[in-house]
């Protein structure tokens, strides 16, 4: 997709409700693997008050101007964007940290939002958990939202919710639009799913009918990258939930990849006796 | 839940169970959020044209089971009142509808 058409980027909401379900982890991941491969990207931290997009990118120490300061003229854009240091195609747009979330502004969140549309190919909004303001402004003005789901009833259900918000309450649906939407569901355990311990992906594909974007794979290695302040997708390249991000950001941009689920290289030892059948 | 487990299965069946019920209705109270209120209305406004009623004496509720969902509509009417002539002396309006129980005495409508 690169530049489109009217060389305008698209606009992403990731989104899922509930919290702690993978939101910042994936905007992270798939932000990275978007400028990898050669896409010029912006990740946007909408979690005004409660922001972390930085530290999952490592680019805490950074911050110098947020989302906040640009909506009320305080910065220009050009000032608030932090360049990535590994890749240069990928920016962050991040939060403020001391403000609240009624310092968003829907005027100016679409200024913003019109802006980085017309700089970038891939504008990717962090939405904060829940379905307060912060969420309503993240999603407002995307032209497709991927819902962040684990294999779990609250998750499910959450994200249930914010399909129904992301058909009425978007500009798109307001203007008689469908907004596209994509499933990411993380977290997922396909032996415990095999052995009915976990729903399945049938399953939550069933009760949430929405097009399947990616499975991550439960792994060590989020929380690895997380901690040194990497995208999973930059951290280890190989892993296997950074496989499944690389292949779901392909799929985004309308590569058909068929739907595996990486699974982790395993020692010897391991697959001998670690493996339970699956 | 325990036969599931009994015979090797987990409990993913159940999860998935659960869900399909819940967000069925989920669903219908997020795409209707005042959908009582405007029954309320609605029909106490058809009710009123035939019959009057102290609208305070007025209970409706929405129920659920397991696999449908009830509407009770339970009106109080004044002895007295302007009442249609195939009821002899009722004092009670009740709509009941897909309860698993009907609620019926003599001195009640059932519709």
């Amino acid at each position: 997709m690169g530049q489109m058409a009217d060389n305008k980027g698209q606009v992403l909401v990731v989104t899922s409700g509930k919290g702690g379900v993978g939101k910042t982890t994936s905007t992270a991941a798939l932000g990275a693997a978007l400028a990898h491969d050669g896409e010029k990207v912006v990740v946007v931290d909408f979690d005004v008050g409660l922001r972390n997009l930085d530290l999952v990118l490592g680019a805490e120490r950074r911050v110098v101007f947020d989302l906040i300061n640009v909506i009320n003229g305080f910065a220009k854009l050009s000032q608030a964007l932090i360049r990535d240091k590994r890749l240069t195609n990928l920016y962050l747009l991040p939060a403020s940290q001391t403000r609240d979330k009624d310092a968003l502004t829907e005027e100016g969140v679409a200024k913003v939002i019109e802006e980085l549309r017309t700089n970038f190919d891939w504008v990717i909004c962090d939405s904060p958990a829940g379905i307060e303001r912060g969420a309503t402004l993240a999603m407002r003005y995307a032209d497709a939202a991927i819902i962040v789901t684990n294999p779990e009833v609250s998750s499910v259900r959450d994200s249930d919710r914010i399909i129904g918000m992301l058909d009425t309450t978007t500009a798109k649906a307001e203007r008689g639009e469908r907004i596209d939407k994509h499933l990411l569901i993380t977290r997922y355990d396909s032996s415990r799913a095999a052995r009915g311990e976990m729903l399945a992906i049938d399953d939550v594909l069933e009760i949430l009918s929405c097009p399947l974007l990616g499975i991550i794979p439960e792994s060590k290695e989020v929380m690895r990258a997380s901690n040194v302040g990497s995208p999973v997708t930059l951290n280890n390249v190989l892993s296997a939930p950074a496989r499944a991000y690389f292949d779901a950001a392909r799929r985004l941009k309308g590569k058909d990849i068929p739907m595996l689920v990486p699974t982790e290289s395993r020692g010897f030892l391991n697959t001998l006796f670690g493996r339970k059948a699956a | 839940m325990r036969m599931f487990q009994f015979f090797g299965h987990g409990s993913a069946p159940i999860a998935r169970e659960r869900l399909k019920i819940l967000l069925a209705h989920d669903r219908i109270e997020c795409s209707h959020p005042d959908l009582l209120g405007v029954l309320r209305e609605e029909i106490l406004a058809v009710i009123g044209r035939h019959v009057s009623f102290e609208p305070d004496n007025v209970r409706i509720r929405l129920g659920r089971c397991k696999s449908t969902s009830t509407l009770a509509v339970d009106i109080e009417i004044p002895n007295g009142c302007r009442q249609p002539d195939v009821v002899s002396r009722p004092n009670r309006l009740t709509f009941d509808s897909g309860l698993d129980n009907n609620v019926s005495t003599t001195n009640q409508w059932v519709i």
